[in-house]
């Protein structure tokens, strides 16, 4: 049940997020230093998260060869510039090839 | 592009409509180039709802869950996370609140957008759902009022009903499948991530170095704090960005 609470919660907060935005007088974007930091927020964000996943199971740091190879895989596919939906097709590909053969 | 149309020399009536005309026309193809970017990035970037409808049912959620996230959420990499916390055994709590923190970025794209789009009463409220990194992207990639406006609504439409469709298609595979981890979905969660972070990363040094501080303190507190709270942490990396002055950019 709690699961639905995180679930409901998460999903008031982010929408009332989006309309503060559109409600919002224009001059708070004013501050170079506002932007600023807005700006690389999500950056922060978005970097501890792929980091936490790629080498922590819960609170356990754990070295997981084959999801490792996948992200690597992603970031082969980035730098080659390749749609979203391939770099996640290659990520997942690779970590189940190595699962598979038993890496 | 609302721009002047120069003075014309009385008399010239014709070359003044032909101008008129010329203007409407590149208004027209600025329009309809954008619903075509908005309708593409749409579809594709929806179609990764299969992602993430798997990688919920992987993290322990029920279809239903997953779809109702999808739809009253509905801004993907706070969802991803979300179902993070959740697969990692961490504190609903702290899931949530890193969830909404990421969020956060959707309300400064409100801001970017308010005047473009300029709506009001329900639709505003309607609107605000689908503000987001797609929605923005294209929008702000057209030349032009008109444009951007045809742009983000292109994106919008096409992009939640895929989204949506693909979560529950997805989270019902993936349940019915036997060990997700098995076919790699596993990593589905941080590839999102890399990819929506990858056009940042690559935009300067300041981001590189956020970044870099952001994985040394996610990692390092991930043994000592409950599960998500390390995510929420990472957020002390962009604090930099507070009081320096603004070098380059």
């Amino acid at each position: 049940m709690s699961v639905w609470i995180a679930i409901l919660a998460t999903a008031a907060g982010c929408y009332a997020l989006k309309l503060a935005g559109l409600v919002a007088p224009q001059r708070v974007l004013a501050d170079p230093r506002v932007r600023r930091f807005t700006d690389v927020v999500p950056v922060a964000l978005l970097t501890a998260l792929v980091a936490v996943q790629a080498v922590a199971d819960g609170r356990a740091l754990e070295v997981d060869g084959a999801r490792l190879a996948g992200l690597g895989a992603a970031v082969a596919a980035l730098v080659l510039r390749a749609p979203f939906l391939v770099v996640l097709a290659a990520a997942a590909g690779v970590t189940a090839g190595l699962r598979f053969a038993g890496a | 592009m609302d721009g002047e149309v120069g003075t014309v020399p009385g008399g010239e009536a014709a070359a003044a409509d032909a101008q008129e005309d010329a203007q409407e026309n590149a208004r027209a193809a600025a329009r309809s180039a954008a619903v075509r970017d908005g309708v593409g990035v749409g579809l594709a970037v929806g179609l990764s709802g299969l992602a993430f409808g798997a990688a919920a049912v992987t993290a322990g959620l029920s279809v239903a869950q997953s779809l109702v996230l999808s739809l009253l959420a509905f801004t993907g990499a706070s969802q991803f996370a979300l179902i993070g916390v959740i697969g990692g055994g961490g504190g609903l709590v702290a899931g949530s609140l890193g969830a909404i923190l990421l969020g956060g970025r959707n309300a400064l794209y409100g801001l970017r957008l308010a005047r473009t789009l300029d709506v009001r009463g329900w639709r505003r409220l309607l609107t605000a759902q689908v503000v987001i990194d797609e929605t923005l992207a294209v929008a702000t990639a057209q030349p032009g009022r008109a444009a951007a406006r045809a742009g983000f609504v292109a994106t919008a439409i096409p992009l939640y009903l895929t989204w949506n469709l693909c979560t529950w298609l997805g989270a019902a595979g993936a349940a019915r499948l036997g060990d997700p981890e098995a076919v790699g979905l596993d990593v589905l969660g941080p590839a999102v991530f890399l990819a929506l972070l990858w056009p940042r990363l690559t935009a300067g040094r300041t981001e590189m170095r956020v970044a870099a501080g952001a994985a040394v303190i996610a990692i390092g507190a991930t043994p000592l704090l409950p599960t998500g709270v390390p995510v929420m942490l990472a957020a002390a990396a962009a604090l930099p960005a507070l009081v320096t002055r603004g070098e380059g950019r």
